[in-house]
């Protein structure tokens, strides 16, 4: 009888213990589960560009940290716009659906636009992976040695210097309207359809200088010549190249692209995926570094104090083109 | 000398062989399906090239590229839908000749023409790159403006009949190209406040919806398909000796059509979807009877589809010796390049030169690789299509369509601008206006945009910004052949009537 009744007992507390140890598994066994089928990460842009080229490097190290598959797709279109506005409009914050973002894109477009679709803050950032700075670059036999001597020709000759960028309100146009406000010059903006038509337009002479990606003057570095590059300090693959802020003017912006998930996505799922990425990043940095990106590792709190501290960057000078739109 | 050698070494591999076939064969499919297009095929491919050494990543691009190319000229003949922007006007011979049962032959044709295209562009590209480079430079904004309104001047040729019908149609063109983001200045134009329609009307959605469609629509109301039977006498028409020879028996028409491709290549931006359309013109302007095109002229299908192949090799001109990306597919190529820590410029050509010429032999291997596996392949597609009746054939095609139009931009809303326009073009062909001449327009109103905004931009401190148009003698050399171009019908009138006396006499017996 008595041990009959120890045996009950016994049983009993096994039986507790078990439940015990599954009640606090749970919830940890349930995240564990995350994720379990396969991931779309969304580009914005053109096959063959730099989010394209990133997303392709990160793929197949993505899936290893994950375990599940992870498909890259491209929904081109309104530079980046297109794709924006229809995540925040449709995609479901189940982890499953992520998107590449970039900055100043997502700051500079709701703003001036009044059907952009989409709204700066409505992302949950998942971390910003790399930047890449502006640099103002000229042909390699172009007279002008120096950052001193572009601007001393262009405070001379109002509106004849040239400078070509990627876009309109983009990264490269906004730091040219910077730099024409500190240094007290004026110059004209020609704006391409992309990084890509802006290096013949380069190399060709049609335009007196670049203002371009970092990249731009360490892949194409036996043909032109940086003035100076808008980094906090001067950049591994551009050891030569002085910053804006050497010089005196203080500049600092580009382009940071990262990957951000629908709002309200639980905040576990996103610091699994921030860890995936960076843990990603870490393994793609020294081939990004060598073609002249600015690797970053951004996740978190730090990825909204970035957009904060961009946004204040470039508030200015935006206000004051969408003040001069509205007077159109 | 000694480099290429190696590289011919480096390519004895039965593994790069496999690599050639398997990638021409995959090319091909992409390209003969509407939506599809060699830039996509080259981004999936992307990843699997990491886990390649370079040289066979590269071959693989390479291959894939050829024969996507070379493929939208299947679907162009046997459907009238060009499968890729770069045989719009294979279709306007090829398909002709597929009514008349001569489908088989048109298929020869442009396997034969496409291979010796393919060729061509690896030769233009292994002895000819630094001048054709320095060339392709001297092409600024106002250059583009004036090669788009040359571009514009086809719309004279391709709108048969109604010279003002085919106007209307360019403008309709130009007019959906100005929807969505402008290309410079940033403004949205044209989206109704759908904020979808920031993307505009892509052009592939477009040459798919205007050609596609009314094809489709044509088979259901005649309740056939339009392909005529192959006959005893074409089938041997189609042999492949006698069409080499007869592809090869004009070959003023072939050497025009490759100079043209490459010139046309070597210019960023500009690819195959151009080239095609002005070797096409160019032949039909230098044959005697320029009446005939259109209703299945060999030399047509000849000038399209070898012109379009050169322009493979031809765009990776600039790409190799400048980085500078000939045409859209070149900038996936780019992006291996850079991953696999090769710097575009005459570095390539030295230190790694081996292997460059080994990449850029492979695809000339893969321009003679596309003659088997065409003529069999092309065999087949047209054997199913053939036998396929009408009312499987046409909701299958009609599914396919929309699949590749949602797959190029994973858009919805391309779907129904695709649906939109294809209905609006059904109608339009009712009235006597033509797609190619609207898709003319879509293609080249862009162009001409940012070039013209652009020239305006660096001319701002002149008083007439606008001269800036007329500066460079490069832009000279285009207005002059704008002119003639424009003035050729009334020029050809005029030839003709002043040798009239001989021709009436001729046509009175």
């Amino acid at each position: 009888m008595r041990a009959k009744g120890l045996n009950y007992i016994k049983r009993c507390m096994v039986l507790f213990s078990v439940a015990a140890i599954v009640m606090t598994l749970a919830p940890a066994l349930v995240n564990a589960e995350y994720p379990e089928k396969p991931i779309t990460y969304i580009i914005s842009f053109n096959p063959g560009g730099e989010s394209d080229v990133t997303a392709r490097l990160q793929e197949s190290q993505l899936e290893k940290f994950l375990g599940v598959p992870v498909n890259v797709t491209h929904k081109p279109g309104g530079g980046g716009a297109v794709a924006w506005s229809n995540f925040q409009r449709t995609a479901k914050p189940d982890g499953y659906t992520v998107i590449g973002v970039n900055i100043p894109h997502i700051i500079g477009q709701p703003m001036l636009r009044k059907d952009a679709g989409y709204e700066t803050d409505g992302f949950d950032l998942i971390m910003w992976f790399h930047f890449t700075p502006n640099a103002l670059i000229v042909k390699k036999d172009s007279p002008y040695q120096t950052l001193a001597d572009f601007l001393k020709y262009a405070r001379e000759n109002p509106k004849a210097a040239t400078v070509g960028g990627s876009g309109s309100f983009s990264a490269n146009h906004l730091e040219t309207l910077r730099l024409e406000k500190a240094a007290g010059v004026q110059v004209t903006y020609v704006p391409h359809t992309g990084t890509g038509p802006l290096v013949p337009a380069l190399l060709g002479g049609h335009i007196t200088a670049a203002m371009g990606y970092s990249m731009l003057g360490v892949q194409y570095k036996d043909q032109v010549r940086v003035l100076g590059v808008a980094a906090d300090e001067r950049i591994e693959t551009l050891p030569d190249a002085p910053t804006f802020k050497e010089l005196g003017y203080d500049i600092v912006g580009g382009a940071f692209r990262g990957v951000a998930a629908p709002k309200g996505t639980d905040p576990q799922i996103i610091s699994r995926l921030a860890k995936a990425f960076s843990e990603t990043n870490k393994i793609i940095a020294e081939k990004q570094r060598q073609l002249g990106f600015v690797m970053t590792y951004a996740t978190g709190e730090d990825a909204y104090t970035l957009v904060g501290r961009m946004k204040k960057n470039y508030e200015g000078i935006l206000q004051e083109i969408a003040a001069q739109k509205k007077k159109k | 000398m000694e480099k290429l050698i190696l590289a011919l070494g480096a390519l004895a591999n039965p593994v790069v062989i496999l690599i050639i076939f398997s990638g021409v064969s995959a090319g091909l499919f992409v390209g003969a399906m509407p939506g599809l297009t060699a830039t996509m095929a080259l981004a999936v491919l992307l990843p699997f090239t990491f886990t390649l050494p370079p040289l066979l990543g590269l071959v693989a691009l390479g291959a894939v590229y050829m024969g996507a190319i070379y493929g939208g000229s299947f679907a162009a003949i046997l459907v009238n839908t060009p499968g890729t922007p770069s045989s719009i006007a294979t279709a306007f011979e090829g398909y002709p000749l597929s009514k008349q049962g001569r489908a088989l032959e048109a298929i020869s044709v442009a396997t034969i023409a496409s291979a010796i295209g393919g060729i061509a562009g690896v030769l233009f590209l292994l002895f000819l790159s630094p001048p054709l480079a320095r060339l392709s430079l001297r092409f600024g904004p106002s250059e583009y403006f004036w090669v788009a309104i040359l571009g514009l001047t086809l719309i004279a040729s391709l709108s048969e009949g109604s010279l003002l019908k085919g106007l209307l149609g360019g403008t309709i063109g130009m007019m959906l190209g100005t929807m969505g983001v402008a290309p410079i200045g940033g403004e949205t134009r044209f989206t109704f406040g759908m904020p979808v329609m920031q993307g505009g009307v892509e052009m592939i959605v477009a040459l798919i919806g205007l050609f596609v469609l009314p094809e489709l629509y044509n088979m259901a109301a005649l309740g056939r398909t339009s392909l005529g039977e192959v006959t005893v006498s074409s089938r041997e028409k189609a042999s492949f000796w006698r069409v080499v020879k007869r592809v090869l028996s004009k070959p003023g028409n072939l050497i025009r059509s490759c100079i043209i491709g490459e010139i046309v290549a070597i210019i960023p931006g500009a690819g195959g979807n151009i080239a095609n359309l002005v070797a096409y013109n160019e032949a039909k302007r230098a044959s005697r009877h320029p009446e005939r095109f259109g209703t299945g002229v060999i030399e047509g299908l000849v000038a399209s589809e070898s012109s379009n192949n050169v322009t493979v090799a031809g765009s990776m001109v600039p790409l190799l010796t400048l980085g500078i990306p000939g045409a859209p597919p070149d900038a996936v190529i780019l992006g291996v390049l850079l991953l696999h820590g090769l710097r575009p410029g005459i570095e390539l050509f030295t230190t790694s030169g081996v292997l460059t010429y080994a990449f850029i032999i492979s695809m000339g291997l893969a321009a003679l690789a596309m003659v088997p596996v065409g003529l069999i392949g092309g065999r087949l597609i047209y054997r199913i299509i053939f036998r396929t009746p009408y009312y499987f054939l046409v909701p299958t095609i009609g599914l396919a369509t929309i699949l590749g139009t949602f797959a190029l931009r994973n858009s919805f809303s391309d779907v129904i601008i695709m649906l939109t326009l294809g209905t609006a073009g059904y109608l339009l062909k009712q009235i006597g206006i033509n797609p190619p001449p609207i898709v003319l327009g879509l293609i080249l109103g862009g162009i001409a945009e940012v070039g013209f905004v652009q020239t305006m931009l660096g001319g701002a401190t002149y008083r007439f910004p606008v001269l800036r148009l007329f500066e460079n003698p490069l832009s000279w050399i285009l207005i002059g052949m704008v002119v003639f171009s424009a003035a050729w019908p009334y020029l050809a009138a005029l030839y003709r009537r002043l040798r009239s006396p001989g021709v009436s006499e001729e046509g009175d017996q």
